[in-house]
């Protein structure tokens, strides 16, 4: 997570002089908790993964237990991007929009093999992995993975959140596109999107 | 015949429009403008609106894009933009032994996996000349069943909650949980079963399995009921169905619609009756035929398909023959794993299998089976090889969905919503 | 055997170039040039009747040399039997082939798929566009033999190119309404309708 711009030191920024202390630790504690406990999901739901989102939102798995259950079907009142599926470059564009859209703070979970690294489809219509797109808080394994590990996912998330503090600014800053249109560097999405484990044998079609 | 045009009564208790035969609206609690202002007013009659659905909508049951052109609320075109969901099936299909397929099926059209996984075996196993065991025959009309069930139950729920009913969700989502116990104990997954392998399965059914199927269809039959209860004579949802998207039978046959959309019109095609696959021409079944084309006819006939489904499941379980479940040619099933590590031939066989993958003989085959979408066709080009050359899926979710611009033609936004559900459309399967 | 493959002998001759039977099923492979008169003749002459149109593809063998096909698989309702009729279009001519949307509306959409994935031009199609790629996909027709699995472009250029796509490309000022009031629309929609429908994306600024 190379591009991370470096957080904001100048003198107008109040909070970042602001050392950690009695005082911050206490309202982190507070916005932490309210914000652990009170995430809104934006399902982007593309695939067999988003069946499963949607058993663990419905009777048995209840993702309401999570504070969760008030979907948000707009992305301007989202603080958690859920990316349920895998994602084809045709549609790239848009989760970057909806990413763009969320305002601060907001959090990804990359539900899915296919989500987290192009899973079987290592092809030339699949994104090999959404982190090249937008930055991705917590993945959550499996294909698809059980309503159980997609609240294990949020749970680690929620963890996630409670260690967060206010005097670090830097956290909340916006991830835009570089120059060349891209998150990261073009290196790195080739490194990233390399094949691996089966998928290095599948070229020959005979 | 393409439905009525509507539009709204804009004042009540007036006759809508002024002596010059123009609209009059009047917003509450503003004063009427007097006539000169009403005169300087620019004209907007004849303004076409430009709105776009998706791809991230809730009420397009996946990554559907839907550019609607609109005059106040109906609508005027419709167009679909597909392929947000192009994953690459059929080219990765023919870097894939016929069994490696098998996993990608699951992932077409996850809503109802099995009978994918059955339609990949069935069509290898054609191309192959294969004929199965009687045990496998039945197991898979099983599989088949089970899928139509848990497919139109999520039909059932998501189209519910489009139109305005959240509580059978709830219910279809507690009944499809039984379903996916049974489906996990017999595959080891929920979803991604990858049930079928050429010449047989992958496991037979765990013990407990046939009582655990009953039991399922029993209480399936009675949330069945009250679903009826709650829906079929309710106002709203008759209202809201009855009349919209029509398609007549002629049309029906002419865009290539299958499954319940083309039965709803009025034309009687099952793949399960008219081209008999895995002997259902011995099950004692009822196809479901509608009159009147429109979405309410689309609900009775999948309500009624998975009573009828719930019929075949009690007759394959009441036939159900011992004996095994693969062919007994270890060249094209895997020989069981203490044969291959004891025995010389089996070890060769499994090794030749898992490394080379069975080859076909050279040759094509197209196979179709009922899917709970529709019309589920498989074609299968082989060159000899143990790949096939072209691996062709004969999408029904796909051409179903062509005919929605046709259906919400004149109809309201809000009925646009009711016309794309009763498509049954699942994004993985259109898109492939 | 299918008793239809005689009746298309008898009828049109040598426009029939083969017939053969694979795993029980009839091919018919006729001329490229008569294959809309042959399939409206299957469609409409009531002792064939194969109302119903099941699927359009295309198929290209590993062989180079060998022509691709155009595959249309038909089924008659009153006597439950299909036929799959094909053409072949040598690669040495330009891959074009007669529209089957006139007698089947169904096969709009699937004429779509097909030129989407192989680059076989439909005549007369009233709507000819990708359909699962987008407009500007740059790389080619992936279903054709010599699209590498992975794509053309490394997968770094495939997040770039993806990512500059405009959701406003996918948008066709012909098949829309607005397209009469194109001049009366804000400029920068103008551009973007513009560049998103014909034009190309930017090359990165800097070098990539």
């Amino acid at each position: 997570m190379g591009v991370i711009a470096t957080p904001d030191r100048s003198p107008g920024s109040v909070v970042s002089q602001v050392s950690p202390n009695w005082l911050t630790t206490r309202v982190d504690f507070l916005v932490n908790w309210a914000r652990s406990n009170s995430m809104w999901p934006m399902p982007f739901g593309t695939a067999c993964c988003a069946i499963e989102f949607m058993a663990a939102a419905a009777s048995r798995y209840d993702i309401a237990r999570f504070g969760m259950e008030r979907m948000s079907f707009s992305p301007r009142q989202a603080d958690v991007l859920i990316c349920a599926g895998r994602l084809p470059f045709k549609l790239a564009p848009v989760i970057r929009r909806i990413y763009d859209q969320m305002p601060q703070p907001k959090w990804v979970i990359s539900m899915g093999a296919c989500a987290s690294t192009g899973g079987i489809f290592d092809n030339y219509a699949m994104v090999q992995g959404i982190d090249t797109v937008v930055p991705v808080d917590v993945y959550v394994p499996g294909c698809p993975p059980r309503p159980e590990g997609l609240l294990y996912g949020i749970l680690l998330l929620q963890k996630k959140i409670r260690g967060e503090t206010l005097a670090d600014p830097s956290i909340r800053i916006e991830q835009t596109l570089d120059e060349h249109g891209l998150r990261l560097s073009p290196e790195r999405i080739d490194e990233l999107s390399e094949p691996f484990g089966n998928s290095l044998h599948q070229t020959r079609s005979a | 015949m393409m439905a009525e045009k509507r539009t709204l009564d804009v004042a009540l208790g007036t006759t809508g429009v002024d002596e010059r035969g123009l609209p009059v609206t009047v917003p509450l609690g503003f004063e009427v403008p007097d006539a000169g202002a009403v005169e300087e007013a620019p004209e907007v009659g004849g303004e076409h609106m430009l709105l776009n659905m998706g791809p991230q909508h809730p009420a397009t049951h996946g990554v559907l894009r839907l550019v609607v052109e609109l005059d106040g609320e109906v609508v005027i075109r419709v167009i679909p933009h597909v392929g947000y969901l192009h994953s690459g099936f059929e080219k990765l299909g023919e870097y894939r032994h016929y069994n490696q397929i098998v996993p990608l099926t699951d992932r077409m059209d996850y809503l109802a996996p099995m009978a994918n996984n059955v339609c990949l075996a069935m069509a290898a196993e054609k191309l192959m000349g294969i004929a199965i065991t009687e045990r496998c025959k039945v197991l898979r009309v099983i599989a088949c069943e089970i899928s139509r069930i848990i497919s139109h139950l999520v039909w059932l729920g998501t189209t519910g909650i489009d139109i305005g009913a959240i509580t059978p969700f709830l219910w279809m989502f507690q009944e499809r949980e039984k379903f996916y116990n049974l489906q996990e104990a017999w595959t080891g997954a929920r979803l991604t079963t990858s049930l079928t392998r050429v010449g047989g399965l992958m496991a037979d059914i765990p013990d407990g399995f046939e009582d655990g199927l009953r039991a399922t269809c029993r209480s399936l039959l009675g949330v069945m009921a009250e679903v009826d209860r709650v829906l079929t004579r309710n106002g709203v949802w008759v209202g809201r169905t009855q009349g919209i998207g029509v398609l007549t039978a002629e049309e029906a046959t002419n865009m290539s619609m299958s499954g319940a959309m083309l039965r709803a019109s009025g034309v009687d095609y099952d793949v399960r009756k008219d081209r008999p696959y895995l002997d259902y021409e011995t099950y004692d079944f009822e196809v479901p035929i509608g009159e009147h084309g429109d979405v309410y006819d689309r609900y009775l006939v999948r309500f009624e398909e998975v009573l009828q489904s719930v019929r075949i499941l009690d007759q394959a379980l009441d036939r159900l023959p011992d004996g095994p479940i693969n062919v007994a040619d270890h060249r094209v099933i895997l020989p069981p794993k203490h044969a291959a590590m004891t025995d010389m031939e089996s070890m060769i066989h499994h090794f030749k299998q898992v490394m080379e993958g069975v080859p076909a003989p050279v040759g094509e085959a197209y196979f179709s089976l009922e899917s709970p979408k529709g019309e589920l066709g498989y074609y299968f080009v082989s060159d000899g090889t143990a790949k096939p050359v072209r691996w062709r899926v004969r999408p029904p979710a796909f051409i179903n969905l062509s005919a929605l611009s046709k259906m919400a033609q004149g109809h309201l936004l809000s009925d646009l919503i009711a016309i794309n559900a009763s498509v049954d459309i699942v994004m993985g399967e259109v898109d492939r | 055997m299918n008793p239809s493959a005689d009746a298309l002998e008898r009828h049109f001759g040598s426009a029939i170039r083969r017939v053969t039977e694979s795993c029980g099923d009839t091919i018919v492979y006729v001329e490229l040039g008569r294959l809309r008169e042959i399939l409206a003749w299957l469609k409409d002459t009531p002792d064939q009747a194969y109302i119903y149109l099941v699927d359009v593809t295309a198929v290209e063998y590993r062989e180079p040399e060998r022509p691709l096909e155009v595959v249309y698989e038909l089924f008659a309702f009153s006597r439950k039997v299909g036929l799959r009729v094909k053409a072949e279009l040598p690669k040495d001519q330009p891959l074009e082939v007669d529209s089957m949307v006139p007698l089947w509306a169904g096969a709009n959409w699937l004429e779509r798929e097909v030129y989407d994935m192989f680059g076989i031009t439909f005549r007369g199609h009233p709507d000819l566009r990708r359909i699962l790629m987008w407009e500007t996909y740059a790389e080619g027709y992936p279903l054709r033999k010599d699209f590498p699995l992975r794509g053309r472009f490394s997968r770094s250029e495939q997040v770039r190119q993806a990512l500059n796509a405009n959701p406003e490309a996918h948008y066709s000022l012909e098949e829309l309404g607005i397209a009469e009031s194109y001049q009366e629309l804000p400029a920068d929609m103008r551009g973007r309708l513009a560049r998103g429908e014909r034009g190309q994306i930017a090359e990165p600024k800097g070098g990539a």
